[in-house]
């Protein structure tokens, strides 16, 4: 069975159809590409998944619980985690911190034990570090836990971020154009670590790319987007391959 | 075996603010006990911890929860007006310790209550626009009080929004609060201890709210909605949780005030805009989210203006040029510059380094 499934998906910005009748559906444990040129709704795909928008129509479906329609914090609970096409880390919290921040709905003690420190304040507290900085070590953050977010370098900033996602314990992880901005060795980096969060974490990721290097590379399926719509789906080399795609996006 | 002393760095950080605190307290009590003080000195110290306590209250909201409040004063009035109230009712029947410690109590759970009904609408809105309402409610807070009638005779207490004749009161009834006239008879419970306490209180309560799991989450609120929203945060709940906590705090700096003064009134110059701006540029000046240094910036400003009372006229000219002065102090990359160099910090271990070599 699919671990996502989304059916018949649209949404209208005022005249405009940003997204029409979405499909995808994507099995546990698998490595999913979302292709296509600008604006052709991509992000907004990724915003509708996550409730950032509210779907006008359609149906999503997260491991056979329907989540259309839910509340941004409720979707991460069922289980999906995003990062961002413009990076979004929590700038004046510490590397260790913003791991942190995303275990807060898996560790939890109330405010009061945190205000007057009681003991399950620093019985959860070093549960908390402990979690976050084995999340770090995978990343190789961990000499860095203590800097502040904005001072990592670029690609650590992206690492960071996905180690954020992660640490919400997710089923589904949404990678808004991770290699935005990265050299072709940094983007070979991020291909080994998109893998083996795969691998490590036995994640399913479904990531938004324009490097075509790294979408053939390790997406195992692909879907395309045009004006809205999709423009085809099915295995990465054939869809690749396909004449209207090359005419669509890739270029003849 | 030795003992490990294993401290993090945020607890480090609270333990030196609250024993600068509690030096200062010392040297204080040492220069009051020596007769060194002046009166006019002495009558300064329990404003100094309300203005360090209200900026220390601020700074949760403006600092750490990122959102810019200009009626921090009306909380400040709720919780002096119900703290004041509360100590007239039982002034005869409940003696000073207790009442007092109820009386904080009291004051500072109306104005966190107050925060907390004020905030739902009011954090639905950003920036500026949140600012001008803030405003508004903090305006609208002290003009209610202003109207506000209430006595008690025999058959229990009266309300008015009109004048004390419209209460019916029996002819022994007493008026408890006189619309703009206030509330005059409130027990003199403040004094510089309590104020103290009541400081580092304020200050335990902010810095360990921010190094904890709630204080993570309002921060990551302040440096990014959408992602803290992306992880599962949940915004209402926990900008609220700071905007009541700041109230609450703001409340009992109020209960202080109220009960350092004989006469209470709600004006301007205490309880009105004047007083939350004010407050605001101790914030402003000490850092934003930077706890310690309000305190250091409310105590440096309200000093100054005093100290130099003799000056008359220049007065106000020195203030605003030591005003420009810690700016540049606090924020010029120059003076932050030459601050590093010349840190405490860099010079304790410059020694070290030089004797271990």
């Amino acid at each position: 069975m699919a671990l996502l499934e989304v059916r018949n998906l649209g949404i209208s910005f005022g005249g405009l159809r940003a997204v029409d009748g979405f499909e995808i559906e994507i099995k546990k444990g698998q490595l999913y590409g979302l292709i296509g040129p600008n604006g052709a709704g991509k992000t907004t795909v990724f915003n509708l998944l996550t409730g950032v928008y509210k779907p006008d129509d359609g149906k999503i479906e997260l491991d056979g619980k329907n989540i259309t329609g839910a509340r941004t914090i409720d979707i991460n609970k069922a289980g999906i985690a995003r990062t961002f096409q413009n990076i979004r880390l929590f700038k004046d919290l510490s590397v260790l911190d913003n791991v942190k921040v995303g275990l807060h709905n898996l560790y939890s003690y109330s405010t009061l034990s945190g205000i007057f420190r009681l003991p399950a304040y620093f019985k959860v507290e070093k549960e908390m570090n402990e979690k976050a900085m084995e999340l770090l070590k995978v990343f190789d953050l961990d000499k860095e836990a203590e800097v502040l977010a904005s001072n990592l370098p670029y690609g650590k900033q992206r690492k960071l971020e996905i180690a954020r996602a992660l640490a919400t314990n997710p089923k589904l992880l949404l990678l808004d154009e991770p290699a935005a901005g990265m050299n072709p060795n940094e983007t070979i980096e991020l291909m080994d670590t998109i893998r083996f969060v795969r691998d490590q974490f036995d994640m399913t990721i479904l990531l938004i790319e324009h490097d075509m290097k790294l979408v053939s590379g390790i997406c195992e399926e692909l879907t395309v987007l045009n004006f809205g719509q999709v423009l085809a789906k099915g295995k990465t080399a054939e869809v690749l391959n396909d004449p209207q795609v090359i005419k669509a996006y890739l270029g003849e | 075996m030795k003992k490990q002393i294993n401290l993090t760095k945020a607890t480090k950080s609270t333990l030196i603010t609250v024993g600068m605190v509690v030096v200062a307290y010392v040297i204080l009590q040492i220069l009051v006990g020596a007769g060194a003080l002046s009166s006019l000195m002495k009558g300064l110290l329990v404003p100094l911890c309300i203005y360090a306590i209200m900026a220390v209250s601020l700074n949760l909201t403006v600092g750490i929860l990122g959102e810019l409040s200009l009626g921090h004063a009306g909380f400040m009035c709720v919780g002096a007006f119900t703290s004041a109230f509360f100590s007239l009712c039982f002034k005869e029947t409940m003696a000073a310790g207790p009442r007092f410690l109820l009386a904080i109590i009291i004051g500072g759970a109306a104005a966190a209550l107050s925060g907390l009904l004020i905030g739902i609408p009011v954090l639905r809105l950003k920036g500026d626009y949140l600012a001008i309402v803030t405003l508004a409610f903090g305006e609208i807070i002290k003009n209610i009080i202003n109207v506000l009638y209430v006595g008690r005779d025999e058959a229990g207490f009266h309300f008015s929004m009109k004048d004390a004749f419209s209460m019916n009161m029996a002819s022994d009834g007493q008026v408890l609060i006189n619309g703009a006239q206030g509330i005059t008879g409130t027990p003199n419970d403040s004094n510089f201890t309590i104020g103290a306490i009541l400081l580092v209180l304020t200050l335990i309560i902010v810095l360990n709210l921010i190094h904890s799991r709630p204080g993570r989450a309002i921060m990551a609120i302040r440096d990014n909605r959408i992602a803290a929203e992306s992880v599962g945060i949940n915004i209402t709940q926990f900008k609220l949780l700071a905007f009541s906590i700041s109230a609450g705090l703001a409340g009992i700096g109020g209960v202080l005030y109220a009960h350092n003064l004989s006469i209470l009134q709600a004006q301007p110059k205490n309880f009105g805009y004047n007083m939350s701006i004010m407050i605001l540029v101790y914030v402003v000046l000490g850092g934003i989210g930077n706890i310690r240094g309000s305190v250091i910036a409310s105590v440096i400003l309200v000093l100054l203006p005093e100290l130099m009372r003799q000056l008359n006229d220049y007065r106000m000219l020195i203030y605003s040029v030591v005003l420009i002065g810690m700016m540049i102090f606090n924020w010029s990359p120059k003076a932050k510059e030459f601050r590093e160099k010349y840190s405490f910090k860099r010079l304790i271990a410059k020694k070290t380094e030089k004797e271990e070599a």
